[in-house]
């Protein structure tokens, strides 16, 4: 098996005195799903928060594609082909479609068929016909669309996903499924961090439980549905 | 009236329109990205003016023509971009996190050492520039004579206009730097290096400046007065406009320059008032301006005073020390009580603002209008009515009080970045009223002849007054300070929501902190123009609202004390070192960008974080 494409060994990171992840250690490989599901407050937002340099984290080992993350600015992280989607979406409100997916351009690795507005309409139909729309006339749904479209725009080779189903109408979750399926197919490793257990189970290949900042299971989709007792411990599901 | 003098009046407003809006232009968009108000923006418009004055005639004389002409103002705006490429890595870089008062401080330390660092380079004297070739006969326009550069002026505002939205609408750069305004953070998680965005705002910004400045040459001599007066006019255009709109400070510009030019009309000796009024209806209707919006970011930027539990050896510390002062006539000389009688006046005018800073967290950058509302009071009660000190001290302290009263009424409104710029803009037209007021106020020349009542004319009875009149109005803001309203102030300043929710009436109290803190500077103002004799408007200048500022900082903002001890050390520093050099401008410019980069808590603040860390 080869090294993993992100890799978190021990990771601990704190909002002022209030440490929020306690030593959390997770893999993603890649082309996979891993979910990462917890409950409310349980750290699965500060996970990807600290991975990207946006909470300051200590680690033994927090590492993408074999390059160290510690210390690099958010940016820096961003260009070596992690991307993120923040739970609120962080659409720019000013922009119109056209130009949210033009901040998030960046060219694609060599060998890889790059992402284009044309291929993200595709993806995401409701985007094509608004492109000269403005963020803040958009539904919540559709700002959903379009962070994650925006995020694709950098030719990503990890997406970190937070909580895309949240808040939104059940017929637009059904596509947020649908598109993280195509991510999956076109080799988009993706590390989803969700509350909606039915959505994350239906895509992933792995799931990771959280709690209090540590991850409580990590194992195969399949394992964590079998163990029901788990389930309703950490979950409630 | 003649419809030809109307057309000329409006052509004129327009002219200066355009060059306010390419100034004015750079600021708002450096304060959209950065979110900084950069006060040395006026500096970077003075630099511009400066370089061309100086670098269009060599250019001329090695070939004379339009083409060098309008090469020279375009080097010399790119001269002034690289500069504020260097003010963004050197200084705002470090200073983007932190709040707005030490922000705006650093940048007005900039504006200090600019303004010595102006004399040392381009000399004392005023250059006038040299007229634009192909430029220099007037137009005739409806049988009047119109000079044609004021034409190409009026034009190039809207040229400015067009390209600075062409970039911010058509290309890469400008797509980012508007995503930047909105959400840093975003941006830097998709990838965007935000440190070279901000760099090329910064030239940007600056470039416009320096461009606005360069376009004066032929219009008006490069003098060492136009940065603080463009900045306070860059100021209006850009609140009204609403911060960070360019297409706001356009419209902005606009009425401004029709304002001014139609405004001599009516208010012949200061269309400052009109702009004034203008803004006041502006910001009733919409605090954030026309095209401005609420701001989404903020709410931690208030630094002030930390609650303390009191200890009862400060009262003896003080007490100690009352006595000591009250002492200090038997071994001091007739000089040194001088300066200490001084001492005491600026402790109780940077005492005042710290109500309004340090416990209301309104950063108020006009309090030179109160101390100069209180002097200026104090001594036309003296000219015109012939009054005592006794009376004319107290009529100073209600006119201080009452303008509080009428600034307070609209700027507490307000909030953070706009609440400064309203109190410095305020502070700015009594400066104008009382510089130009000549029949009223005696301009420029002021007001001399206002002595003290006999039984204190003598330099210690003039002492011991000061002394306690002063140890009184701070121990009644102490004690207000301490009592319920001082905490209804604090829990405002630190979370709106959180102060409203409980039934506090923020708005009441910010306007009451205004009426005592103007009150009490008033008073101050007052003392002081008895103690000097005469009053002039450079107590209302902007340099006095820094002095209190810089007494705020060194002393500490987040100290009861502070402002006390660091009216001390300054006013000493600056009897001290003032004579040795010409540079003090310099000095303290680069003294207080060093306090707000390396020494942010101040000398109170240091001692009592030491006493505490040890506890």
């Amino acid at each position: 098996m080869s090294a993993p494409l992100l890799d978190i060994r021990n990771l601990s990171a704190s909002y002022g005195s209030a440490q929020v992840l306690f030593g959390l250690s997770l893999e993603l490989r890649a082309g996979e799903v891993v979910a990462l599901v917890g409950r409310n407050g349980a750290g699965k937002t500060t996970t990807l928060k600290a991975i990207m340099g946006l909470v300051p984290a200590k680690a033994d080992r927090l590492a993408f594609r074999g390059r160290s993350l510690i210390g690099l600015p958010t940016y820096r992280i961003a260009r070596l082909g992690l991307g993120y989607v923040p739970e609120d979406r962080r659409i720019f409100t000013d922009l119109t479609v056209d130009e949210n997916l033009e901040t998030g351009h960046r060219a694609a690795g060599a060998g890889r068929s790059p992402w284009t507005p044309e291929r993200l309409f595709r993806l995401f139909p409701n985007l094509a016909e608004m492109r000269d729309r403005r963020g803040s006339q958009m539904s919540g749904g559709e700002q959903q669309m379009l962070s994650i479209a925006r995020t694709l725009m950098g030719n990503p080779e990890a997406i970190l996903l937070d909580e895309p189903s949240e808040g939104i109408a059940p017929v637009i979750v059904q596509m947020m499924a649908e598109a993280i399926r195509a991510m999956k197919a076109e080799g988009v490793a993706v590390l989803l961090s969700e509350q909606n257990w039915a959505f994350a189970a239906g895509i992933s290949n792995r799931a990771c439980v959280i709690e209090r900042g540590e991850i409580r299971f990590q194992g195969s989709m399949a394992e964590l549905m079998a163990n029901e007792a788990l389930r309703a411990e950490t979950l409630g599901v | 009236m003649d419809p030809s003098f109307l057309v000329i009046q409006a052509l004129n407003g327009l002219a200066s329109a355009s060059s306010l809006f390419i100034t004015a232009c750079g600021l708002t968009i450096v304060f959209g990205v950065t979110r900084i108000v950069n006060f040395a923006h006026g500096s970077l418009y003075m630099i511009g003016a400066y370089t061309a004055a100086t670098l269009v005639p060599r250019l001329l004389e090695l070939s004379f023509g339009p083409v060098s002409f309008w090469a020279g103002i375009l080097v010399s705006a790119l001269i002034v971009g690289i500069i504020g490429v260097l003010i963004e890595v050197l200084l705002l870089r470090r200073i983007y996190g932190a709040p707005e008062l030490f922000q705006l401080l650093a940048t007005f330390g900039l504006v200090l050492v600019v303004q010595d660092l102006v004399v040392q380079v381009f000399g004392p004297q005023d250059i006038l520039g040299p007229r634009a070739p192909g430029l220099r006969a007037p137009v005739e326009i409806l049988g009047r004579r119109f000079p044609s550069y004021e034409l190409v002026l009026i034009a190039a505002g809207p040229v400015v206009l067009g390209l600075v939205w062409l970039l911010l609408r058509r290309t890469r750069f400008g797509v980012l730097v508007r995503a930047a305004t909105q959400d840093r953070d975003m941006i830097a998680a998709l990838g965007v290096n935000q440190a070279i965005l901000f760099t090329g705002t910064l030239f940007l910004g600056a470039f416009l400046a320096g461009l606005g400045g360069a376009l004066q040459i032929p219009r008006v001599a490069a003098n060492t007065g136009m940065d603080l007066a463009i900045i306070a006019e860059a100021f209006v255009v850009t609140v009204v406009g609403g911060m960070g709109s360019v297409t706001g400070a356009f419209l902005a510009a606009l009425i401004i320059g029709q304002l001014q030019a139609f405004g001599i009309l009516i208010f012949p000796k200061s269309t400052l008032v009109v702009v004034f009024l203008l803004m006041a209806v502006v910001l009733a209707i919409r605090p954030n301006g026309l095209f401005g919006r609420p701001e989404t970011v903020g709410g931690t930027h208030a630094v002030g005073i930390a609650s303390h539990k009191p200890r009862s050896s400060n009262w003896i510390l003080g007490l100690a020390a009352i006595a000591a002062l009250a002492c200090l006539p038997l071994a001091a000389d007739a000089y040194l009580l001088k300066v200490a009688t001084e001492i005491l006046i600026f402790a109780l005018f940077a005492f005042s603002l710290q109500l309004l800073i340090g416990v209301g967290g309104l950063v108020s950058f006009g309090h030179a209008a109160f101390f100069g509302l209180g002097a200026y009071g104090a001594a036309l009660a003296v000219k015109w009515l012939g009054a005592p000190m006794e009376a004319a001290l107290p009529a100073g302290l209600v006119l201080a009080g009452t303008g509080a009263a009428l600034i307070g009424a609209f700027v507490v409104r307000l909030s953070g970045i706009y609440l400064a710029m309203m109190t410095l803009a305020a502070a700015q037209i009594l400066y104008a009223v009382a510089f130009q007021w000549v029949e009223v106020t005696g301009g420029d020349n002021g007001i001399v002849g206002v002595w003290p009542s006999a039984w204190a004319s003598g330099q210690v009875p003039y002492y011991l007054m000061t002394l306690g009149l002063t140890v009184v109005a701070v121990f009644l803001l102490v004690r207000i300070i301490n009592a319920p309203f001082g905490y209804a102030l604090r829990a405002a300043r630190d979370s709106e929501p959180r102060a409203e929710s409980i039934g506090i009436n923020l708005r009441q109290h910010r306007w009451l902190a205004f009426m005592i803190s103007g009150a009490a500077a008033g008073l101050s103002g007052g003392l002081y123009a008895f103690s000097r004799g005469s009053v002039d408007p450079g107590l209302l200048g902007i340099p006095t609202s820094v002095d209190a500022l810089t007494m705020l900082l060194l002393g500490g903002i987040q100290t009861v004390m502070g402002p006390l001890v660091g009216a001390g050390v300054l006013h000493f520093l600056r009897d001290q070192i003032m004579p040795l050099t010409s540079l003090w401008r310099l000095f303290l410019g680069l003294s207080i960008i060093a306090m707000v980069l390396l020494f942010p808590r101040g000398l109170v603040g240091t001692v009592q974080h030491w006493r505490e860390e040890r506890a």
